[in-house]
């Protein structure tokens, strides 16, 4: 019986998560009224979800010891510059990935 | 069409491989570090396909937590997705049979692209969305495989790769804010985000994050909703 509990686990943490991103597009189904209010919020939605993302992305930062948040930091100021300079999304993040692996594993060990 | 749909969304999963695959093997890696064979690695990436909800997921699973925990603990994690879904309603309307697999594959690379991201006329939009989706859940399968069959030893040092994931993040962030007028919600989601990090941990700040940016959006709605003229044609 207890062999079986992993697999219990893994079919209900499935099926939290589908119902989580299932919920909206039942409570508001195509084609019927909604309230304006969800309206509004999907469309401002994404500019503060992407803000929430990219501080997520650094939760486990610490900025009071070593190497204080230094990788990251250098990695994102030249990700935003080479993006504002260039406009390529594929030359900012794939360099950026570059920067950051050169730090961690070369410079801030 | 079809075809250019492919290419723009195999052209725009690039970030998302580099990070997939690397957040993948690391989620392998801990799978197999605390005994469970690959075979767990393809359930759970196939069925769950959800980052922080899996690597959670291999604590519950090793600790022999509860089914009441786990599905507890589960939906705070993934109860993000919702606010995704509600920013999605209007673009994954009309996706007809793709619709439910888009919905079940909604993850945050997924969602930070497709809430995003303007399509040019020659590109069907379900059919970007499908494969955008589709091509994210293969480098997630293919990650997390990878991690539990080769386990440490990957002939190379990976430390460092998932920093795709925040670059990717960063760019879309960069890209709105240098293309829209208004960034009261880039500020507001990030600083309280911030907030919340500092003053509820590393472990339980998504959920009062949420809530409060919700809050917000609904308190300067006067000066930021401009839904006003499209809500008509519902």
């Amino acid at each position: 019986m207890t062999d079986l509990h992993p697999l219990w686990q893994v079919l209900i943490m499935a099926a939290v998560i589908a119902f989580t991103r299932f919920l909206p597009f039942i409570a508001f189904p195509e084609g019927r009224k909604r309230p304006r209010v969800i309206t509004y919020l999907g469309s401002v939605l994404p500019y503060a979800i992407i803000g929430m993302l990219v501080v997520y992305c650094f939760k486990n930062v610490s900025v009071f010891t070593y190497p204080y948040g230094l990788p990251e930091l250098i990695a994102a100021v030249f990700v935003v510059g080479t993006y504002v300079w260039l406009r390529r999304v594929l030359v900012s993040v794939f360099g950026g990935v570059a920067v950051y692996m050169l730090l961690v594993q070369l410079v801030f060990v | 069409m079809i075809k250019k749909s492919f290419r723009r969304a195999f052209r725009d999963s690039l970030p998302i491989m580099a990070g997939y695959l690397a957040l993948g093997i690391g989620y392998g890696v801990l799978l197999q570090s605390k005994g469970y064979s690959f075979w767990w690695a393809i359930l759970m990436s196939v069925t769950m396909f959800a980052g922080s909800g899996q690597y959670a997921g291999v604590d519950f699973m090793a600790s022999g937590a509860s089914l009441l925990t786990t599905a507890f603990m589960t939906l705070i994690i993934n109860c993000r997705h919702f606010f995704y879904g509600v920013s999605l309603l209007d673009k994954y309307r009309g996706t007809g049979a793709f619709k439910p697999y888009l919905i079940f594959g909604l993850t945050d690379e997924t969602y930070s692209i497709t809430a995003t991201t303007t399509l040019e006329d020659d590109i069907s939009p379900k059919h970007y969305y499908f494969f955008l989706t589709a091509l994210n859940h293969s480098y997630w399968i293919t990650g997390c495989v990878l991690g539990a069959v080769l386990g440490m030893f990957l002939p190379f040092d990976s430390k460092g790769v998932d920093f795709a994931m925040t670059a990717l993040f960063i760019v879309i962030m960069t890209e709105q804010w240098l293309s829209s007028r208004e960034h009261l919600p880039a500020i507001l989601g990030a600083a309280t985000t911030a907030v919340c990090l500092v003053v509820f941990g590393a472990d339980y700040f998504i959920v009062p994050s949420l809530f409060l940016i919700a809050l917000e959006m609904v308190l300067f709605r006067k000066k930021l909703d401009k839904t006003g003229e499209e809500v008509s044609s519902e």
